[in-house]
Formats: C-alpha cells, structure tokens, sequence
C-alpha cells in the first residue's frame, strides 16, 4: 500500500537524520595519510582491539624498571616517597589526595585501581617515561604491565602479557565502574537529586 | 577675569610649547627613550599591564604544590574573592592538569587537528585552515572536578578557585564532525591533546553534536599556553578535564574508551557516574567572602558567582541569617548559557555575627542543593557525606562581630 511505502521512506530518512552523515560543504582540510594516522591512533580501549602486536613478562619488566630508571622517580620497590605516584599497593606512603572513585585495599595505586589492564598498557604508552613519552616498544609497554600487574598480585610472574590475554586480566576493581548514563540536551544530571 | 581660569593667551603659550616639542624635540623624545628600560616601553606600548597597586594572583592548591620536583604544574586557583562581572583575565583563568604538565611550546604552524574513526571521510587540518571555517564566540565557565575538594578550606580562592570564566571564539564541533561524515553506528568521541602525556576524555557524541567548540582564541587574543595554545576544545558545562587543551586529534568511536582521565572519574554506583560528566547549579558570594574584613556596621553590597552546566542560571537568592529566610539577588550580569553569571544584593549589615549564603536556580529549574539535602539523598550523615560529581552545595560564609568572615564550614 502506497502509505505503508511512505511510512517507510520516512522512517528511513529519520535514521538517515539521527546518522548525522551528510556531504562536505566548505571542502577545507585533506585526507590524512594512513601512517599518520598510524602515528597518532594511540587510544586504548577497554576491549585491547587497538592493541599492537608484541609481548612481554613481569621477569623482563623487572629488568626494564631498573634499565628505564622508572625507579628513580617511583622507587625501587615502587614506593614513591612523595615524588612520583605510587605504583605498588603496600608500599605507598600516606596519599593527602583523596580517591576520586572507591579505592582498592584503601589504595589509589593506579595499576590496580583501574578497572581494566589496557589503561596501564595505555598510560606507560603515552605517558611514560617523564621527558621520554613515546619512546617506548610495545613489547617493553607489555613487559612493563605485566611487571606492575604482578608486583600488584593482579596475574603470575610467568603469565604473558599480549593483546590477547591483557583485555582478559581481571582486574579487582573490574566491576568499579559503571557507565555515564546517556547524555542528552537539556537534562538535569539524574533525575530525584537534589 | 578669574586669574585660575586658562586664558586664550596662556593656551596659546602652552600650544606654542608642545608644539616645540613635537617638532623640534626629538632629542627629548629619545632621551627619554634611553631613560626608560624596554620592559617599560613594552608596557605603555606594545602590551599593556595592570597597575602596580592591583596585586590580585593565582595561588596554587595547598595539597599538590606547583611546581613539584619535576617541575610539573598541577592545580592552580583564580582569585575569585577580588573578581568583578563574569570574565576572568585570561592571565588569572585557573589551570589544572591530571598528572602535572609542562606547558608545551607549540608552533602553530607545525600544529594540526585530524578527525578520524568512525567518519567517512577522515581529516587533517591546519590552523590556518581552521580560521578558514565559520567561527563563533561564546562565553563559558570551566570548573574542575577537584573544586571544592575540601569544604573546610579558608577562603573563596581555596574553596572555589578551580572555575573561571572567558569568552572563546572557534569552530563549533558539530561542523567539522559532519565534515567529515559521521557514521550511524558511532555513539562517543576521543578528544586527545598534543603535549607530552597526550591526555585524553571520551565524550558522548550527543555532546559532540550539541555545542562543542573547537577554540583558537579566549578572550579576544590566542588562546594562552596554559590554556591549550593553538587549540582547545570546549565541551560547555562538562567538568574541566573534557576540555582538552593542545587538541589535536578527535577520534570518533562507538564506546566509551575508558582513557586514563576518564576512569578515575567514574564510579560502581550509576547514580555517581551520572554526576560526574555535567556541573550542577552552582553559587557562591565572593564578596564578602573568607579573609574579607568589614570595616563596621553599615551598608555592603554583597556580590557573587552562580553558574550550571545545564544552561543559564535563571535566579540567585541569597540568605544573611543562616538560610533561614532567602531574599532574590539582581542579576548584575548576562545570564549565558553555562556561563559564570554575576548576582549582587544591597545589604545593611547590624555588627552582629551572621551567616551569608546564596543559592542558584538554573533554566530546568534546579535548585543548588544544601549539604543537608545531598546527605539525605546519599542516606549519609551530614557531617560525614562525600559529594559525588563537582560539589555544588551551598557555601555559608560567617561573619564575625568584628567583621571578620570566615568559612561557615571550618
């Protein structure tokens, strides 16, 4: 029936509406080449798609912490001593900085604090180290996840740390974080607060 | 003729003099080039400078010292106790970075902002280009999720100095998104800067698509260094750390990305990770605030800030006894929308001790919360109860019969 077609049409054209896709109009602006955006698609997301080929073990981010003078900054036994953050739970001296989510263990140390292992992965890829950011290999990245998680009691020393098995670790604060709700235009926070 | 009056006579003397000067004194002028040391001359001519009795600054916040032994910037806080209207001075805007920063030296012509993922058609773009692009020029607060971290801290520049306001002038999102062809099954963005950690927040791309900004100026001149030089975005009405400075890449995705910034600031309890992408409706009376003193009994125009991240704030009352009973402030400024707004109220104060607070309502009529009301929400003990998301709670300041005022929370 020719009203049962235009219902469909029109259904069609409001999907379109909500896909936000339409045709440049002002043609400014190139095509990035594929190795720049290879160079620059750095994020890590929790399911570990991104992450690059590569592998390391705790026994080898052991030797990298030393090598990498990570413990210059954090300590030997990971232990900041006020100057950089702490990275291994036990060790931390007293933190004046509040947790912003519930801690772990009364810890804010980040390698177990975060719900999933790819933020480490991700953090010690981008971040890490201080004046060197991005000078890491991927497999020195895994090596040195895999370090922390183990020191942390999160995996086994021997277990390897790889795009396949990091997403799977089981973080103790995996179920610390629930999702923001929907964000929609002109809508209080959440509805019945204050 | 009154002698004091200036004659014909004498302004013709006195015409005839600057005209000597202006036509045979260029050895005066250079002599007073040599005498005045180049800063100076900077000063009166190329970029002009405060007076030296306006002592005002940014102090940085007590519990993380900048800069720490790396030489790492955190946390630094406008002085909102001497502000007057709803700008801050780009110079006094508060900064804040997640792990500390160096601010990077960036030369706008090597800088370019790439929009990728989930889009049709991916791109680079330079600066110069971007300029090329329709503009507008908003103004907007930005607060840190940090401010107020403390209730009981002394003054308004401690409780309250994580926020300021600026006007910023840039690309609206929404175009250089559809640019580039959004696909229907993308649903966040990754926002990332370019300075040495390359910090990054996912953002919902409703919020994308709503009335985000791609900023290349605040306040009428290039963004400052501190700020995000060349380039920042600006998620209106989100906590600060959305607001990614040194924006070079936005990332379209169909999850939240879980980055480093983000996971700290959500939480197990939905109803808590609801409260943290948005600011609620937010006051607080910076005049008279802690550290302020009265010089006596008398009349005082009390003056302060509301702002909310859901829109514009639409009244402001304010209570001198306590929160006993509210009278409406006039709002003495624009009322923008996720904009600082600037509310006063004339008031006679008698000399004795008294409690002052205010509090705002926002355009979908929300009502800034007491802390008593956010503690029966949480089912928490109000001396006890940890506000979740930015803590917007009404801010009580005590004055003393000495005039002294202090925080009616210490």
């Amino acid at each position: 029936m020719a009203w049962r077609r235009l219902l469909l049409v029109a259904s069609i054209l409001g999907i379109c509406q909500t896909a936000w896709s339409q045709s440049p109009t002002f043609g400014v602006g190139r095509a990035p080449t594929a190795e720049e955006i290879r160079a620059w698609d750095i994020a890590i997301s929790p399911t570990g798609k991104e992450l690059p080929p590569g592998q390391g073990t705790a026994k080898e981010g052991a030797a990298l912490y030393v090598r990498k003078a990570c413990a210059a900054c954090h300590g030997v036994k990971g232990s900041s001593g006020g100057h950089a953050p702490t990275l291994i739970k036990g060790s931390e001296v007293p933190n004046t900085v509040p947790c912003l989510s519930p801690c772990v263990n009364d810890s804010n140390v980040m390698a177990i604090h975060s719900p999933y292992a790819t933020v480490i992965w991700d953090y010690i890829n981008r971040g890490m180290p201080l004046g060197k950011e991005g000078s890491l290999t991927p497999n020195e990245v895994y090596s040195l996840t895999a370090f922390l998680l183990f020191k942390n009691d999160v995996i086994k020393e021997d277990e390897v740390m790889d795009a396949q098995s990091l997403p799977k670790v089981k973080m103790p604060n995996r179920d610390g974080a629930a999702l923001p709700p929907e964000w929609k235009h002109g809508e209080p926070r959440l509805q019945g607060y204050p | 003729m009154n002698s004091k009056k200036p004659n014909r006579r004498g302004f013709l003397k006195g015409g005839a003099a600057l005209a000597g000067v202006a036509a045979g004194g260029a050895g005066l002028a250079s002599g007073q080039t040599a005498g005045t040391p180049a800063k100076k001359l900077d000063e009166l001519i190329a970029y002009g400078d405060r007076s030296r009795f306006v002592t005002s600054k940014r102090i940085p916040v007590a519990e993380r010292h900048s800069p720490d032994e790396f030489g790492l910037t955190f946390h630094v806080l406008t002085p909102l106790q001497d502000s007057h209207g709803i700008i801050t001075p780009s110079s006094l805007h508060y900064t804040a970075t997640h792990r500390g920063a160096f601010v990077p030296d960036i030369d706008p012509k090597e800088h370019r902002l790439m929009i990728h993922g989930m889009v049709d058609r991916p791109l680079i773009f330079t600066m110069d280009e971007l300029k090329r692009l329709p503009s507008v020029s908003r103004i907007h607060f930005i607060e840190c999720l940090g401010n107020r971290a403390r209730p009981t801290h002394k003054n308004v520049q401690e409780t309250h100095g994580l926020t300021s306001c600026a006007e910023w002038t840039g690309v609206p999102l929404s175009l250089l998104l559809k640019e580039a062809g959004v696909q229907s099954a993308a649903s966040w963005i990754v926002a990332e800067g370019a300075e040495e950690v390359k910090g990054n927040s996912s953002i919902p791309l409703a919020k994308a698509m709503d009335d985000c900004m791609v900023c290349y100026a605040q306040n009428g001149e290039p963004i400052r260094p501190q700020q995000g030089f060349p380039l920042r975005l600006m998620a209106p009405g989100f906590e600060g750390i959305y607001q990614i400075k040194y924006l070079r890449r936005i990332k379209v995705v169909d999850r939240f990305y879980m980055t480093y910034d983000d996971y700290g600031h959500i939480n197990p309890d939905p109803k808590a990770s609801a409260l943290t992408h948005q600011i609620g409706p937010k006051s607080v009376i910076t005049f008279p605030s802690g550290g302020h003193q009265l010089s006596g009994p008398g009349i005082y125009q009390i003056s302060g800030l509301a702002w909310s991240g859901a829109g514009a704030i639409r009244s402001v009352e304010v209570s001198t006894d306590g929160g006993q009973s509210w009278k409406k402030a006039e709002l003495q400024s624009p009322a923008y929308r996720m904009a600082h707004a600037r509310f006063g109220l004339g008031w006679k104060w008698d000399g004795k001790e008294c409690v002052l607070m205010s509090r705002c309502t926002d355009e979908l009529g929300t009502v800034q919360p007491t802390r008593a009301e956010v503690a029966k929400f949480w089912n928490e003990p109000v001396d006890k109860v940890r506000v979740r998301g930015a803590d917007n709670t009404v801010q009580p300041w005590r004055i003393s019969s000495d005039g002294s005022v202090h925080n009616g929370m210490a």
